[in-house]
């Protein structure tokens, strides 16, 4: 028998469409229909100039819009070869934010992952921690979700006064809650007879479909792209990669589990040495100029109509770059030919290759209700598949 | 397997004899700036399986991470794009493609890396490049009956239906004179 779930089906995150062919209750075949939510994000982005092009790596992977503003804005850097000017308060600022993100996202991952297999509450209580963490975010960038805070250069604003006070008080609350998350699910017998054995993906399998993240640790691959090609300081900082062994969806559930109090560990430290002055770049062909400066400096008036009318002008080149997401190795691929705008700008989605990776997780082995199960544990975003 | 370099950002390791010039003569370095510093190569497309056979067998550069390609608009017009990883040596290589604007095909490398099979339908849909024993080469992100090629830069970035034209002309979608 052939079912079609979704596009639109609440277990799917999103519209993703699967044509499941069964035997009984036991997946035969199982092949993911996606495109639904293409916008030509590509496309777009060859007829914007950088700064303009970056609101648009918000709209990619929608619940983890920094670390995409992140991953640009170094690919530019790297492109204009400024990477090396960027202030350090910047820096630190980008640890910590990302950080929170991954953080928030994988609430959001927990949430709708155990709702779709009946734990309701779990949804409740990430929704509650994360809506401080995009409290924090409002008051950064202006908005919770849509931040383009990071940009080219550093980031678009100053942090707002008490900032650092926020996150600390954050990390309180979280620290004191997080032990009581995994009271719901971690030792629970139901939740073993939705996870274990479910999904596995060997290293082997994992490593040839190009399955980064989560997913890919969880099989026991020790790869991170904060460890093995350290950005903005990640070198500095003290924090360990949890590995899964089996690689099914528990294992995939602890180590999204376990990398939380990572992600705090790394904040704390950021957060001691958070330096005080400038949050971005010395250059005025590059950095915006400050309010002040445009009222009373006619240079930088004209730098400022220059560079939202024009930007800035990268030679011409190509760059590979990549951040470890929370979902995996996101890379932007940037060719410049030297004009304002970006040639070719290709985005390596870190859920294009772990969904490809479906069909092998369940065809064959699983039940249809295993399905759900196996999607959660993905933790996709159709926005980043289809882009 | 961290870098102990002093340039922790730059994820290259020293990659110049990775593909050696006696083993692969037609294989040259590209002279495009790569910006990551990323060791990359032309490869003459009729010798593309056998080198990253080499490569991921030989070199141990297990991970396809991407395939995309780039317009050139020029001869030759379109330019495939394979990063390729090594987890044991934290070590990147990019692999190019040229491939003309007529008739553009290539093999596929799914037989090597299976991961390649959603990048190759992706790029087959975008850029109507086609990939010879692809095991289901179908259109990925668009309709399967859509005309054109989307990320070729001939197409308008208006979309099929509408001239392009300049951006304060646009009219209401229901009065274009198409």
């Amino acid at each position: 028998m052939t079912i079609n779930m979704g596009p639109q089906h609440p277990s799917t995150h999103g519209v993703l469409r699967l044509v499941v062919t069964l035997s009984g209750e036991s997946v035969v075949k199982c092949v993911p229909d996606i495109g639904y939510l293409h916008t030509g994000i590509e496309k777009t982005a060859e007829s914007k100039t950088y700064n303009q092009a970056l609101t648009l790596t918000d709209r990619t992977d929608y619940l983890n819009p920094l670390i995409n503003n992140l991953g640009f804005s170094l690919a530019v850097e790297r492109l204009l070869g400024i990477e090396k000017q960027v202030p350090q308060k910047a820096q630190v600022t980008r640890v910590i934010l990302t950080e929170l993100q991954r953080i928030s996202s994988h609430l959001v991952w927990l949430g709708t992952h155990a709702m779709d297999l009946g734990a309701l509450s779990t949804f409740l209580y990430g929704m509650r921690e994360r809506e401080i963490i995009l409290d924090i975010f409002e008051k950064c960038a202006g908005v919770r979700m849509m931040t383009s805070y990071i940009m080219p250069g550093g980031l678009y604003a100053d942090l707002p006064s008490g900032f650092d006070t926020d996150v600390r008080n954050f990390l309180a609350i979280f620290k004191k809650r997080w032990p009581e998350y995994h009271t719901l699910l971690t030792n629970s017998e139901l939740w073993f007879e939705r996870t274990k054995g479910i999904g596995a993906l060997t290293a082997q399998e994992a490593i040839s479909y190009g399955v980064t993240g989560p997913i890919l640790r969880a099989s026991g691959v020790n790869y991170d792209v904060r460890k093995m090609f350290p950005y903005i300081g990640y070198e500095t900082y003290d924090f360990e990669v949890p590995l899964g062994k089996t690689g099914d969806v528990y294992d995939r559930f602890m180590v999204r589990m376990l990398e939380v109090p990572q992600s705090i560990r790394i904040i704390e430290q950021a957060l001691d040495k958070l330096p005080e002055g400038d949050w971005m770049i010395d250059d005025p062909k590059i950095a915006p100029p400050k309010k002040w400066q445009i009222a009373t400096n006619m240079e930088s008036l004209i730098h400022h109509f220059k560079l939202f009318t024009e930007g800035y002008k990268p030679p011409a080149g190509e760059i590979y770059s990549r951040v470890e997401s929370a979902r995996g190795e996101l890379a932007y691929y940037l060719v410049s030919d030297g004009s304002n705008k970006p040639y070719r700008m290709h985005i390596r989605a870190p859920s294009f290759a772990n969904l490809q990776s479906m069909p092998l997780m369940l065809e064959g082995k699983s039940n249809f209700a295993d399905i759900v199960s196996a999607i959660g544990s993905i933790d996709i975003i159709l926005g980043e598949v289809d882009r | 397997m961290t870098p102990t370099s002093d340039e922790p950002a730059n994820p290259v390791q020293n990659e110049e004899n990775t593909l050696k010039a006696e083993r692969f003569p037609n294989v040259k370095r590209s002279e495009m700036r790569a910006a990551d510093g990323t060791p990359t190569f032309i490869v003459p497309a009729d010798e593309l399986l056998e080198v990253l056979q080499y490569l991921r067998d030989e070199a141990r550069f297990t991970m396809l991470e991407d395939v995309t390609a780039v317009d050139w608009k020029k001869e030759p017009r379109f330019q495939l794009v394979y990063n390729l990883l090594s987890l044991e040596r934290a070590s990147v290589i990019r692999i190019k493609v040229n491939l003309p604007g007529e008739n553009p095909i290539v093999s596929s490398v799914t037989a090597l890396f299976p991961g390649a099979n959603w990048y190759e339908r992706e790029v087959f849909d975008l850029f109507g490049i086609t990939f010879t024993e692809h095991p289901d080469l179908r259109r990925i992100e668009m309709p399967d009956d859509w005309q054109g090629h989307p990320l070729r830069k001939d197409y308008p970035i208006t979309g099929p239906r509408r001239p392009v034209m300049p951006a304060n002309q646009f009219r209401p979608v229901g009065r274009s004179n198409s």
